[in-house]
């Protein structure tokens, strides 16, 4: 199928909308992405015509709504290329999924003085748990330090891993620079020693095709919300062989097995670690957002977004007095381009945006030791999806052009 | 640019294009501090005091165009206020900012302008944090000792 972007924008409702005046150019697509009315009209089919909580009811709602759900975990362990639906568990949000591998595989196997890896551009959500878990544990966490172009500086990598290490956790791609980071090569250090990887798909899962089996990554967590499906579910692929040994996440219904009063054993994998109504609804409407961008193909968002963003970069390089962070022109960056205006703090760039209808964000993007790292204490930060057009970059340019005159910083 | 006056009037481009009272105080009774973490503004107010009066006020910091508009603003009229008035005054902005009238009998300067800045609640912040910083100065102020104050919003 081509990729036609007319035809693509015509199935995004906001994207029709206008804001104060101004047709909405939607860049803060690494916050969350827009969603497509195949998908609303998934979640309002539920509701409708099939509400019902799952896997307890003998009747005939209990029975499609349960279908549904799980229906919606073939198709998750399809897009990554798990093994099996088993190894695919249902969270509220990457940053959950996150913590549930801190707490239970975490708690259950980290010692004293062993060493946690990640890296110094991690999001706060792969970053905090791991504090977390280390401070109980007595771990040492390390990090492998971020160069000027936002590429991962791994020239000091042997004093960084070694036989101490027991996790390795990093993002696939920067949500602040962009930066892709070298997936396969940190995975296979960590193996090297022992240690267990654990990927932050949260940006990565959305722009590129990816798949667990070829990764052979032990843990991957990202979120519906950034690839077209709804808020409230996140995704934690973890190989059956650590899941079946990792003890619980949270107790309560559904993910038991037989229940004493002071004992009880646990369910199967994956309903071991989903413990109480899951959010049905979203979930089952996850499974027509991932039809969606199959359909439309990974590789062609994957190669439009590409074109889109090295040329975001190229008109914003071109302007006077405007600073990008991270990867070169020429370097390999993905969807998202943080960068400053000299004289106008950033919050006051993406207020003059927005008055023009373009929504980007503006701070920290919950990255402050990278922000410490870069020298800034905030950016702006403009970041895309396959459904944004050459138009729309130039919309957004002409409208920072008119900020900086309005600031009397002009180019 | 549509609307973006509204928010950013003359006078506060004014402020923050040509700022009033920035700078250092080397001899300053108080030093107060006061930063914002989540959006990186940042500004330390210098202040002498004779009595229970303010001789001199300066500020120097870096944040956005609201935050140093609202400096500006508070350097131009704090200077030679009794200290109550001072307290009166800074109340009286943070009221303001959640919707109260600004009472008539102070005479508050340029700063009554900000009022229209509450429609964009997150940016309320940015305006208050040189008031809330000289607040904290005050509080901890002692007529005796030079007082050095650092606060996060």
């Amino acid at each position: 199928m081509p990729f036609d972007i007319r035809a693509i924008r015509r199935d995004f409702p906001i994207l029709q909308t206008t804001v104060r005046g101004k047709p909405l150019v939607y860049l803060d697509n690494a916050a969350t992405s827009q969603t497509p009315q195949c998908v609303i009209d998934a979640l309002t089919h539920y509701y409708a015509q099939s509400n019902a909580n799952i896997h307890r009811g003998l009747h005939y709602l209990a029975e499609q709504a349960t279908l549904a759900y799980e229906e919606t975990r073939k198709r998750v362990a399809t897009f990554i290329g798990a093994r099996s639906s088993r190894e695919v568990i249902f969270t509220r949000n990457a940053t959950e999924a996150l913590n549930l591998v801190a707490q239970s595989y975490g708690r259950a196997t980290l010692q004293p003085g062993d060493e946690i890896l990640l890296t110094e551009m991690e999001h706060h959500s792969n970053l905090i748990p791991w504090q977390l878990i280390a401070k109980e544990r007595g771990a040492v966490l390390r990090f492998i330090p971020v160069v000027a172009t936002g590429a991962l500086d791994l020239s000091r990598i042997d004093t960084l891993i070694g036989p101490r290490t027991k996790i390795v956790a990093f993002t696939m791609l920067s949500n602040v620079m962009g930066t892709i980071t070298p997936v396969r090569e940190l995975i296979q250090r960590a193996h090297a020693v022992g240690a267990v990887a654990v990927i932050d798909a949260a940006q990565g899962a959305a722009h590129r095709p990816l798949s667990v089996a070829e990764f052979d990554c032990d843990f991957l967590a990202f979120s519906a919300h950034k690839m077209c499906g709804p808020t409230g579910v996140g995704i934690l692929y973890g190989k059956a062989e650590h899941l079946e040994q990792m003890p619980p996440f949270l107790g309560g219904g559904e993910m038991i097995h037989t229940v004493e009063l002071t004992h009880s054993t646990w369910a199967e994998i994956p309903h071991k670690f989903e413990a109480g109504t899951p959010n049905i609804a979203d979930v089952i409407a996850f499974r027509v957002a991932l039809d969606y961008l199959a359909t439309i193909g990974m590789d062609k968002i994957w190669a439009h977004e590409e074109q889109l963003t090295r040329y975001a970069a190229q008109r914003l390089a071109a302007m006077k007095k405007v600073t990008i962070y991270g990867p070169g022109l020429e370097d390999l960056r993905d969807a998202v381009i943080a960068f400053n205006v000299k004289g106008i703090h950033p919050h006051d760039v993406s207020q003059a945006l927005d008055f023009e209808g373009v929504a980007i964000r503006a701070g920290h993007h919950c990255c402050q030791p990278l922000m410490r790292r870069l020298g800034v204490a905030a950016t702006n930060r403009a970041s895309i999806a396959f459904y944004n057009t050459f138009e729309e970059i130039d919309l957004f340019i002409s409208a920072l052009e008119r900020t900086q005159q309005f600031f009397g910083v002009a180019s | 640019m549509n609307g973006l006056d509204e928010l950013y009037r003359d006078v506060i481009l004014d402020h923050f294009k040509s700022p009033r009272g920035k700078g250092i105080l080397h001899d300053a009774t108080i030093i107060a501090e006061g930063k914002n973490p989540l959006c990186g503004d940042e500004l330390t107010l210098y202040v002498t005091l004779d009595g229970e009066r303010i001789v001199q006020l300066r500020w120097d910091g870096h944040g956005c165009a609201l935050c140093m508009a609202s400096a500006s603003m508070l350097a131009e009229s704090m200077t030679q206020q009794p200290l109550d008035t001072v307290q009166h005054m800074a109340q009286a902005v943070l009221d303001m900012m959640h919707g109260a009238a600004l009472p008539t009998h102070l005479r508050m300067g340029d700063i009554e302008v900000m009022e229209g800045v509450k429609k964009f609640p997150v940016r309320i912040k940015c305006v208050l944090l040189p008031w809330t910083t000289l607040q904290e100065g005050m509080k901890h102020h002692d007529a005796h000792t030079a007082q050095h104050v650092s606060f996060s919003y």
